[in-house]
């Protein structure tokens, strides 16, 4: 099956299999963290859905979906602990969810309004990271402030296969293994960076074996499963934390939306692919499971549908309520004080714009 | 500064002949020891002390958690850098040569400059970029040009330029004490060949206003970096043909303090504003710009420039031809006194 995508899932470390029986057994006590990840999945799902429908109906600006990746999001915050530092790529909406960022700010953010990044919680979080990889050597700077400070803290980094082919990933993954960084770098491999399919990326048969020449371990997991995911990241986490230095997780995955709004993928992907893919996707192995053991079933699917679209339906309505800054928030946060050389400029402005 | 020596601090230390590059030691010295906060980080300036050794013996002193020796990344130095502020440290990043500085200009132009307003004022980063720059050093490829200007022209970054001993102390511990990411420019030609005493009190000087080195009344000149050295020569060679020059050396490159600038030109009605970095599209034209639209019907003369060339720096042999010199400026501001 997953030959026919070319996808090395049958490699990696997996505990859930598409068809939601288990390869690997799964320690009872831990169903109600998998009910707890079902949740968070369908509540992520639900409002990425909205989100793609605001941008078609204009309302919205460019979006980059998380349909098909969101284990890996849910897996690797849940893996987290609050006072650690997660610093995403821009395909991070499940992740910042479960770190405290809410529907509304992920809105505002996407909507075009700066203060979708001045998280309410998670303040030492970074916001998203446009500029490709850029962000890992962010991390790698969080996790030196851990190390210099001796705090026992973690900073998780996410990126997309496309980001392992830069020199800034390659570089902090570097530095990690140099100075033992308390810091996991999570790969989400979803195949495609825009339109370049995993095997013009690297030559590498796993990305995962970049691991190897910065002196750290590198392992493959089933992105689609969201309980590998967290396990790996959990386990890599907990390592950094005690001080044994970095890893990177290559989570296996698939994108099943466009890049973002703004792309079309049918231009270069076959359909039949995307279908086929469609069999490996996250959340429905995940409810399979869950109802085979007696922990779901349809009513409750039924009513945390609803309940997960009423949320998201909140935090719309007070994104399309929501009064857009004034003309001035461009000067409000470039300084900490506004020098008084960009004080001409802040007056025509007001002028320009009676404000 | 010319003016005298300030009132001594109790806990200062009059430090004697100090260089450029021992008044950069003094500063971060000073700096590591007020503030647990402030880390080192850069290619070889833990062990080594730096290639030009502004950052010896620190290492020895705060340890190696605070002075770090970086793999040979600029990339990577920069955006550490970057991750290190946005959690409260205030790391001084050193980039060995300027010349170096592109794989990190994006992290300072896309992400340091940027994470103020990016988060409202959630994260920020108070970082300062330190780089030796200039030419006239007889040093290879890429190590001797003046891109201060590339980076003037990014929002929500500062760039700083020390013109001596003095001026690179209490600038570099306010670059350090800033909340804003700070570029400060080190004018290399000038590390060793100009000593002054410096008072070791912890006493930063302003980033938004300039220094009026010397005061005239005949016309302006308006430098900065190692050039200020030729500047003031030149306006003592032209006090001896009878004619007061204004010096000012901008200190602060960004912002710009232009009341400084309009004050001594409206005073005076000429300018020359002389500047080591190619002719066009820099710092100097700003000011040029700034004068005409503030100052156009108190000048007296246009406004001239004594710049580098738009050409690529030449190596060592040819490198005297680029230099601006003290008699080019002297005959600009002469030929601006003559116009009319």
């Amino acid at each position: 099956m997953y030959q026919a995508l070319k996808l090395p899932l049958d490699q990696c470390h997996r505990f859930i299999n598409a068809d939601g029986t288990l390869k690997h057994t799964i320690d009872e006590q831990e169903f109600p963290l998998l009910l707890e990840c079902y949740k968070a999945m369908m509540q992520i799902r639900i409002f990425d859905k909205k989100c793609v429908s605001l941008q078609r109906t204009g309302r919205f600006g460019t979006y980059p979906s998380v349909l098909g990746m969101e284990a890996i999001g849910i897996g690797v915050g849940k893996a987290m602990e609050e006072e650690d530092v997660f610093v995403p790529y821009y395909r991070d909406q499940a992740t910042q969810m479960l770190r405290g960022v809410s529907l509304y700010e992920i809105l505002m953010y996407w909507g075009g309004d700066e203060r979708g990044a001045d998280y309410q919680n998670c303040r030492q979080d970074l916001p998203n990271c446009v500029p490709i990889a850029t962000q890992c050597t962010h991390a790698a700077g969080v996790a030196s402030s851990f190390k210099i400070r001796k705090e026992k803290r973690v900073a998780v980094c996410s990126l997309g296969d496309g980001a392992s082919s830069k020199g800034d990933f390659m570089e902090s993954l570097n530095l990690a293994g140099t100075w033992k960084l308390p810091m996991v770098f999570v790969i989400n491999n979803n195949q495609w960076a825009i339109s370049v399919p995993r095997h013009l990326q690297s030559g590498a048969e796993r990305l995962a074996d970049k691991a190897i020449g910065a002196g750290m371990p590198g392992e493959q997991v089933d992105g689609n499963d969201v309980y590998a995911v967290y396990r790996a990241v959990k386990r890599a986490v907990d390592r950094a934390r005690a001080g044994k230095g970095p890893a990177l997780i290559e989570a296996i995955s698939y994108r099943l939306c466009d890049h973002t709004t703004a792309d079309d993928a049918s231009r270069y992907r076959a359909n039949e692919e995307l279908e086929k893919a469609w069999e490996f996707e996250p959340v429905k192995r995940l409810r399979a499971l869950l109802e085979n053991k007696g922990l779901w079933n349809e009513s409750q699917e039924l009513a945390w549908a609803e309940h997960c679209q009423a949320n998201t339906d909140k935090a719309v309505e007070l994104f399309l309520n929501t009064e857009a800054q004034p003309p001035h928030a461009m000067f409000d946060h470039l300084y900490a004080e506004l020098p008084t050389q960009l004080e001409e400029q802040y007056a025509t402005l007001l002028a320009r714009h009676h404000a | 500064m010319n003016a005298p020596l300030k009132e001594l601090q109790p806990n200062a230390k009059v430090l004697k002949d100090q260089t450029l590059l021992e008044a950069v030691n003094a500063a971060l010295f000073t700096a590591m020891g007020n503030d647990d906060d402030v880390v080192l980080l850069g290619e070889d300036v833990g062990m080594n002390g730096g290639v030009f050794r502004a950052t010896a013996g620190l290492q020895e002193a705060f340890g190696n958690h605070r002075v770090m020796d970086t793999p040979l990344a600029e990339a990577l130095i920069a955006g550490v850098a970057v991750g290190m502020s946005t959690q409260g440290l205030k790391p001084v990043a050193e980039l060995q040569f300027m010349g170096f500085v592109f794989p990190a200009f994006e992290h300072i132009a896309c992400h340091a400059a940027r994470m103020r307003n990016r988060t409202r004022g959630r994260l920020s980063c108070p970082i300062v970029f330190r780089a030796p720059f200039g030419g006239g050093i007889h040093a290879p490829e890429h190590h001797s040009e003046s891109t201060e200007a590339l980076f003037a022209h990014l929002p929500g970054i500062r760039v700083v330029i020390p013109s001596s001993p003095r001026r690179a102390y209490g600038l570099l511990l306010s670059a350090i004490e800033s909340p804003d990411p700070v570029l400060f420019l080190e004018p290399k030609r000038i590390y060793r060949s100009l000593k002054s005493d410096i008072i070791d009190d912890g006493q930063g000087l302003p980033l938004d206003t300039c220094f009026t080195l010397k005061e005239g009344s005949d016309i302006t000149l308006v430098s900065w970096g190692a050039l200020v050295t030729e500047t003031l020569d030149a306006a003592h060679e032209l006090e001896a043909h009878g004619i007061s020059a204004e010096v000012i050396d901008l200190g602060t490159i960004k912002p710009l303090d232009e009341a400084t600038i309009l004050a001594s030109v409206m005073k005076t009605g000429r300018c020359v504003i002389a500047h080591e970095a190619c002719h066009s599209f820099g710092v100097g034209a700003e000011i040029a710009a700034m004068l005409a639209e503030k100052a156009l019907f108190n000048l007296r003369a246009p406004i001239a420039r004594v710049t580098g060339y738009d050409t690529i720096m030449p190596l060592p042999t040819n490198e005297h031809y680029y230099m601006p010199r003290t008699n080019d400026i002297v005959e600009a501001a002469i030929n601006t006194l003559q116009y009319e």
